[in-house]
């Protein structure tokens, strides 16, 4: 399993990248941990002959924790994101869901910013940064736009982010609501989810977001309103009828409904109750 | 495409050699290098059995272009062994309390074993089991290994209140 041959670019700085980027237009993809994109040029299905690798590049590391706001930069890692204690305090259902991504290996070197610009429906990241209701800076020639995760996601590999522009950084509102949970049903430790949610809840509001049962992220206002009046059973009705799950090697349609309910009312519970 | 210059540290030894860009770091370590402790299970990053320590971090060299890994330290199963080349604590471990079979799994294990104790001396049997969730086995069904790996973190605490 080789991939096609392509030229390798190690650009020191966010300008540099870019020029990069326009220079061989869509000739060209960025690589961030490389464990969702490999994986794609191993098997042929990602086509390019400029990789870009984005790990020289300073500008793009680190987590901000500031009052009200966390910044998250594009190239930090699932295990940083796991091992930073502050972070995990402020906003716990980020390590909640990191800890269920793929596998040990995997989260050393896979990044934020790669799992939520890739686009793919079986990351766990974008639909819990739906949840959290978060926003994504990026970085093109004309300067820098913020898209919220909620806007982002279009249909599967297909987001809002053009070619030539780079995810550069995250930013998350600290919760006020202190329930929270992510939960994820998967085949086998190092699997994509089966079906998985995420749901804050706490003070009169909530948030519910749902992976891997569309061909996007599935934020649903319906649900979030209303888990926030305390209706479980309305908010489970509006997140069912919002997805719209495939017949695939998980199972067919009707079980992954039935999973993605068992999960969301596991997690709606252990939010609950964390709230309490 | 034309080949690369390409520098590592492996297990203490500066290297060097030509490579393309998309030459897989498993590859070049095997074929390259003629390092074959790390072994080429799945090749699609499944399996764990191609686990080596790349700067400090247990990665799966087979989803490692030896590009991106150009200028770092990286360390195989045959880095831990002693100064004198006898097994290392982790190997002899293995040894010990059978926690191999086939041995197709145990370079990948050890090496992910090693980072494992480096960042957690004192994992309970549930941490060694989460912890090693990215190396898959087909023979031993893990009990030995949990085993092999409890025993080497009790091993290399005496050895280190020992020497202090
Ligand atoms: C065995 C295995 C199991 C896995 N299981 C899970 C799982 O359960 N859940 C899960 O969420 N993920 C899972 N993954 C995927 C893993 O989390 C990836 O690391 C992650 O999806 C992508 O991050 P990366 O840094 O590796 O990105 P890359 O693979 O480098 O990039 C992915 C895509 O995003 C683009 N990209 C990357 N960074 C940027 C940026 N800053 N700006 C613009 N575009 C960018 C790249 O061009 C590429 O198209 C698994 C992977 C493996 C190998
Ligand atoms: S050979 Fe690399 S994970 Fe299996
Ligand atoms: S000992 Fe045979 S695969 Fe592990």
């Amino acid at each position: 399993m080789i991939p096609a041959g392509f030229e390798y670019h190690r650009p020191a700085d966010i300008a540099s990248a870019l020029s990069l980027l326009q220079t061989h237009g869509d000739e060209a993809r960025v690589i961030a941990g490389g464990h969702s994109l490999i994986p794609m040029m191993k098997l042929r299905m990602a086509d390019l002959s400029h990789l870009i690798d984005l790990q020289d590049i300073d500008g793009l590391k680190g987590i901000t924790i500031a009052e009200d706001i966390v910044s998250i930069g594009a190239m930090t890692t699932q295990n940083e994101l796991i091992t930073n204690d502050e972070l995990s305090r402020r906003i716990p259902i980020l390590r909640e869901a990191a800890l269920l991504i793929a596998d040990p290996q995997v989260r050393y070197v896979g990044t934020v910013g790669g799992n939520v610009a890739n686009g793919d429906p079986g990351n766990d990241m974008p639909g819990l940064m739906q949840c959290l209701g978060a926003v994504y800076t990026l970085e093109g020639p004309d300067g820098s736009r913020a898209v919220a995760a909620r806007d982002f996601y279009e249909a599967a590999y297909f987001t809002a982010r053009e070619d030539e522009e780079i995810l550069t950084q995250i930013t998350i509102p600290v919760p006020s609501m202190s329930g929270y949970a992510y939960e994820k049903q998967k085949r086998k430790i190092g699997d994509y989810a089966t079906a998985a949610a995420a749901v804050m809840v706490g003070g009169g509001n909530a948030s519910v977001a749902m992976t891997n049962l569309s061909d996007t992220p599935i934020y649903s206002a319906e649900a979030s309103d209303a888990l926030a009046k305390g209706d479980v059973d309305g908010c489970v009705a509006a997140a069912l009828d919002a997805i719209d799950p495939q017949e695939d090697m998980r199972g067919p349609i009707a079980f992954k409904k039935h999973v993605a309910e068992v999960i969301l009312r596991r997690a709606i519970a252990k939010a609950q109750e964390r709230a309490a | 495409m034309s080949k690369m210059h390409v520098k590592l540290n492996v297990n203490g030894q500066e290297v060097e050699g030509l490579a393309e860009p998309r030459t897989l770091l498993i590859h070049f370590l095997r074929e390259n290098l003629n390092i074959t402790g790390p072994h080429i299970g799945c090749e699609t990053s499944h399996c764990g059995a191609c686990t080596v320590d790349l700067n400090g971090k247990s990665v799966k060299s087979c989803t490692v272009f030896v590009a991106q890994a150009n200028g770092s330290d990286v360390t195989t199963v045959e880095g831990l062994t002693n100064d004198d080349g006898s097994l290392g604590v982790i190997q002899e471990m293995f040894r010990e309390h059978h926690g191999l079979q086939c041995g197709f799994c145990t370079p990948g294990m050890i090496t992910r074993a090693h980072r494992l104790l480096q960042e957690n001396p004192n994992p309970t049997e549930e941490e060694v089991r989460f912890g090693m969730a990215g190396n898959l086995c087909r023979c031993t069904g893990y009990q030995n290994i949990v085993k092999a790996i409890l025993a080497s973190a009790d091993m290399m605490n005496a050895q280190k209140e020992a020497a202090e």
